[in-house]
């Protein structure tokens, strides 16, 4: 089934695609949830693993790279950190000092925005609205949603989230 | 202000209060089982008619109307999909929803469901909001695990599953033609309309795309009743036969620069200040506001001046906004550069825009890359007619898209500058003493533009 001899994608990666397979009348709808749990497990969707997923549903490559690319979501060259942090910037937070906590962050961790640390701790990415308005400024990092933030409390909240990431590694 | 008892917002602080047997203790899920029972689809269809309850999503279509653009008789399958990718910014009602009570949210998509005839729903969920799927999928287990899902539903023969469908951060899965090109693994283009969904969808098949809060509305007209609905709100201009009214509570999302942020539940008609004032305890501070989002950033502004409008369907645009939207309220205070409010709404768009039109793709990123050039100190006077062209020309209103995102677009950008032309020409003339006064062609400065 996978023919370019590169596969990245595991059997238990497959298998939990094919579970949603009865979902969907057509299995194109599978892309997205697929490239979420290939993107759940390596942190990015290397161009092998888009040639694995579209073997695996029946589609041309080219096809799940169109939608991949459109979301600009999923990281390809390279995984992103451990954790991932999105730093609202939209209006609410705006206001309330979203984009100096972006700049402040990006600044201690020695990162550009996008970027990721050299330890691959920590990515930190500018986002439109979180919709977390009502504690702006908000990160969301990984699936924790850390609240009413400047940049000494983001900088401690984003250690915490970073060692429970660790912790779940190890274990 | 009258008090009001929140009703959609009744869980929000009840321990446990997202659980099965919570909102059954709230009187949940009878309502279904009593139409399960007992009624037929075209009655739930006219009991949603009768409840004149207008989409929350932000175009505030009436919810029973468009149930009753699909086809009669059709084989099925008809789909149901529950629009959970709430990303206009300064909205966060659908997440307090899901999370708080996420039953209501079934509740309200399972009878809506039953009225269509659709078995099968999916609730297209944003990524940001993993709490909320979390919260989702656990109150889902809770329904097949009780037999409120699956097939053949207390013995009613109506069969109904429930999906999850995770999103990839694109505001475009908003509109509902983007979101159902995404749910069947594209990219989130809208389509051109006609054909509708509820003639062709997803799938290629009839489908309803509903609201979240609208699927919450249902869920509480179906218990308490078409005429407690519509005893909320603002009646129907008796004068003129094409207003629906704004019948029934509403959820506001307050922010900004306030004193207490939050969402809360109000009649429809509740005006700004009353909203800021009343519920979120002013303005922070002890500041002034200079100005107000009326409904997520794509409606426009209000002026201070203009606060004492109604928050209904039709209040925000009697002040030149382009309507109540998702009813997400954003306080600018007075120290707020309306130059900087301008780039950031300008930002968002750009970085949202799909690509598809080319008045929205170009018009969005250039008018991000006039405003950066107005704060960098390059800017001219002539800059901000040449953004006003742009705004009252790209959008489905002129006719120049496929969708309303760059209506959305716009919006800030006529409102913005007509309201607070002065600001503008007085930092333009501070800011660049030397050209503000220039109009030849300015070279182009670095793309931008996300999706």
């Amino acid at each position: 089934m996978i023919a370019h001899g590169r596969r990245v994608i595991t059997d238990e990666m497959v298998a939990e695609i094919e579970a949603l397979a009865p979902r969907y009348p057509d299995r194109r709808a599978l892309v997205l949830p697929a490239l979420h749990i290939v993107n759940r497990e390596l942190r990015h969707v290397p161009l092998d693993a888009v040639v694995d997923v579209a073997a695996v549903l029946g589609l041309p490559p080219a096809e799940v790279q169109d939608t991949l690319t459109f979301y600009q979501f999923f990281h390809q060259a390279k995984p992103h950190g451990k954790v991932r942090a999105f730093v609202c910037r939209s209006i609410s937070c705006a206001l309330r000092g979203g984009d100096e906590l972006l700049a402040e962050l990006c600044r201690k961790h020695g990162v550009e925005p996008y970027g990721t640390t050299e330890d691959g701790s920590l990515t930190l990415e500018p986002a439109e609205c979180l919709g977390a308005c009502d504690f702006a400024p908000c990160i969301l990092a990984n699936d924790d949603l850390l609240k009413n933030l400047d940049p000494d409390s983001a900088a401690a909240a984003l250690e915490e989230v970073k060692a429970r990431a660790a912790a779940r590694e190890d274990s | 202000m009258q008090p009001f008892k929140p009703v959609l917002l009744e869980a929000v602080g009840v321990p446990d209060g997202n659980s099965l047997a919570s909102y059954r203790s709230r009187g949940g899920y009878a309502p279904l089982e009593r139409i399960l029972r007992e009624q037929q689809p075209a009655d739930i269809i006219e009991m949603v008619k009768a409840s004149k309850l207008r989409g929350r999503g932000g175009a505030g279509f009436q919810a029973g109307l468009k149930w009753s653009f699909l086809p009669k008789d059709h084989p099925g399958p008809i789909y149901l999909c529950v629009n959970a990718d709430e990303s206009e910014p300064g909205t966060f009602n659908n997440r307090i929803l899901m999370e708080d009570d996420p039953h209501q949210v079934l509740e309200g998509t399972m009878i809506s469901a039953f009225a269509t005839r659709a078995t099968t729903a999916y609730i297209y969920l944003r990524y940001e909001y993993p709490h909320a799927w979390n919260r989702l999928q656990a109150a889902i287990d809770e329904c097949y695990a009780a037999g409120l899902l699956g097939k053949n539903i207390q013995g009613s023969q109506f069969s109904l599953d429930i999906y999850l469908h995770r999103g990839a951060a694109a505001y475009i899965c908003g509109e509902e033609t983007g979101l159902i090109e995404s749910l069947e693994g594209k990219r989130a283009w809208p389509r051109i309309k006609p054909p509708f969904p509820a003639i062709e969808g997803v799938f290629r098949k009839p489908t309803v795309v509903n609201n979240v809060e609208t699927m919450a509305c249902v869920a509480q007209i179906a218990r308490r009743g078409v005429d407690w609905f519509t005893s909320i709100g603002v009646p129907a201009d008796p004068d003129n036969p094409r207003d629906p009214g704004s019948y029934g509570p509403k959820l506001y999302c307050l922010s900004g620069h306030v004193e207490k942020p939050g969402c809360y539940e109000a009649p429809l008609g509740i005006t700004a200040r009353e909203l800021i004032d009343g519920f979120g305890g002013g303005v922070w501070k002890g500041r002034r506001a200079k100005a107000a989002i009326p409904g997520g950033i794509s409606m426009g502004l209000m002026t201070e001046a203009e606060l004492d409008t109604p928050l209904d369907f039709k209040g925000p645009g009697t002040v030149g906004c382009m309507g109540l939207g998702t009813a997400a309220v954003v306080v600018i205070d007075e120290t707020v550069s309306i130059v900087d409010f301008l780039h950031n709404s300008c930002r968002f768009f750009a970085h949202e825009s799909c690509g598809q039109c080319t008045p929205c793709r170009e018009g969005t990123s250039w008018s991000l890359r006039m405003l950066e050039r107005i704060r960098a100190g390059k800017g001219r006077l002539r800059d901000l007619d040449i953004l006003l062209e742009m705004g009252n020309t790209m959008g489905m209103m002129p006719g120049s898209t496929i969708c309303g995102l760059a209506d959305g677009a716009a919006w800030p950008i006529k409102n913005a500058i007509t309201k607070f032309r002065d600001e503008f020409e007085e930092y333009i003339k501070r800011t660049n003493p030397e050209g503000w006064m220039v109009t030849d062609p300015v070279p182009a400065l670095q793309i931008v533009g996300a999706h």
